[in-house]
């Protein structure tokens, strides 16, 4: 056999770097692989299983290697409102906002979620961001290039902080016995400084499942031991794979594959990220105003395959026989058990139900345009 | 982890086995092959009547995280396409040196698997990897 889909992705120079819990992974017989520069788990016991245990239970997992970064200034929240297309001027202290940094050709540097702690009565602004671990360098570089340095605090934890995703239907009860706070208490994107094992903890409730759940960024010892509590109390650990599949099914977008410099949010469907009216300028924005009045010429669509051929990133989209676009991310969609995929295709062919083929091995396979989400949770 | 590797059978680098019957070669893929795929959940085969060719691709094997090329062993026709397994690919992961055999080809030169893989060859190179 030929691995000829090997994960096509930017490997910093140099040794894989480890998190803090990679002893804890590699003893439990977790099959390893690189992403964006690190040594990951990719799955445990197996993809599948991960993935019905966060669908149906509560599942663990160890994504420490994003990028960290905390942030502290006078008018930080105006200063960052000119690198992003979403109004953060409405955000309360302890709220959340997923967003992406935009370049002037509104193409997405990354996407982020901007987490707004509050301001003290000197006027000091104080929030953190979490960015993908690929694009942490280039997010850096752009961010400090942009922001007033004078009074800033820029500190990125990446390295020192390890971050944990709890994520389920029984994931906030399963966490629960591990936090002297009420954890239902905080509503979704809601976020607070806690603890966790007695130890401080900065939880949110935000994730990347399409579940409810907490992410959880403590000192390394305390994810040590949390991790081995939860594993105790029942909760599945899980990998990178069922990581992409849950989000896939949730039509949750990963950077460098459904979203990149070259593709805009009206493009990526995040068009709702984009407040138009409440906020001034940004980098992007007459770009994007062009794009919204002369309407976009592309689109990202959700796509069912009608037989059982997984479409994967790069194959190519068919309409009355022309390649017309590009796969950007694909699997067979555990939950659903149907082959599901992301594409970028002609506005003209983005309606729901209309019908294209991909290209899978020389072959042409039917396809639907179907809504987006794939999967919804159940209220 | 260990796996089961038959001391009767002859192994390609690229972890399909071979079944030797008389004339008759059984072709699949090995368990070390299996558990690296992980969830498979789609197999392609030639049908009965088409030829392999040696180190040639006669079909794929797909899981949630990856597509795979199959390579022949030998030059042939193929005599039997194991039919059910096609809609149960999962089946792979119980028994992939019996029940979940993928091919059966009508070898033309059996000197074709003279430069295959003994169990020993085989196993020292999984087992490093």
């Amino acid at each position: 056999m030929d691995d000829r889909d090997a994960p096509a992705l930017a490997i910093e120079p140099g040794p894989l770097k480890r998190t803090p819990l990679y002893e804890q992974i590699a003893a439990q017989g977790a099959r390893m692989t690189e992403f964006s520069g690190w040594e990951m788990p990719v799955q445990f016991t197996g993809i599948t299983h991960e993935h019905q245990a966060v669908r149906t239970a509560a599942g663990v997992f160890d994504i420490s290697h994003m990028g960290k970064f905390y942030l502290q200034g006078q008018r930080l929240l105006a200063q960052l409102q000119a690198l992003v297309p979403s109004d953060l001027s409405r955000l309360q202290p302890g709220e959340a906002q997923y967003t992406v940094l935009l370049n002037p050709q509104a193409g997405i540097i990354d996407d982020l979620i901007f987490y707004y702690q509050g301001v003290d009565s000197a006027g000091v602004e104080t929030g953190w961001l979490i960015v993908n671990a690929a694009t942490k360098s280039k997010d850096k570089a752009w961010i400090l290039g942009h922001l007033e340095p004078t009074g800033l605090t820029f500190q990125d934890v990446s390295a020192t902080k390890s971050l944990l995703a709890v994520q389920g239907p029984r994931a906030i009860a399963q966490l629960q016995p591990f936090v002297p706070i009420d954890l239902t208490s905080i509503p979704v994107f809601g976020h607070c400084l806690s603890e966790i094992l007695g130890t401080p903890a900065f939880l949110a409730r935000t994730g990347y499942t399409g579940e409810d759940g907490f992410e959880i960024m403590v000192e390394p010892e305390t994810g040590q031991h949390l991790w081995r509590s939860l594993l105790e109390a029942g909760v599945t650990p899980c990998g990178l794979g069922a990581r992409d599949t849950l989000r896939l099914e949730a039509a949750l977008g990963l950077y460098g594959q459904d979203m990149d410099d070259h593709t805009t949010p009206l493009e990526a469907g995040l068009g709702w990220l984009v407040h138009w009216d409440s906020k001034g300028d940004f980098i992007g924005r007459s770009v994007l105003e062009q794009q919204r009045q002369a309407g976009v010429s592309r689109k990202l669509v959700g796509l069912q395959m009608q037989g059982r051929n997984i479409a994967r990133h790069d194959y190519l989209v068919f309409h009355a026989g022309k390649p017309v676009g590009k796969i950007t991310s694909g699997t067979l969609a555990p939950t659903l058990q149907r082959a599901i995929a992301l594409a970028y295709v002609p506005t003209d062919l983005a309606k729901v139900g209309q019908t294209v083929e991909v290209e899978i091995r020389g072959k042409l396979y039917p396809a639907t345009v179907v809504k987006k989400p794939f999967y919804r949770r159940p209220a | 982890m260990a796996f089961e590797y038959p001391e009767d059978l002859k192994y390609l680098d690229t972890h399909e086995y071979v079944r030797l019957d008389g004339e008759t070669a059984i072709v699949g893929i090995t368990a070390f092959a299996v558990d690296q795929l992980g969830d498979i959940v789609f197999l392609e085969l030639p049908e009965v009547g088409d030829t392999v060719e040696k180190g040639e691709k006669f079909g794929t094997v797909e899981s949630v995280k990856a597509v795979e090329d199959l390579k022949s062993p030998v030059n042939g026709t193929v005599l039997a396409v194991n039919l059910p397994l096609l809609d149960t690919p999962e089946a792979l992961a119980e028994d992939p040196y019996g029940e979940a055999w993928l091919i059966k080809v009508q070898i033309d030169d059996p000197a074709d698997l003279e430069d295959a893989l003994s169990v020993e060859e085989y196993r020292a190179q999984v087992e490093g990897e």
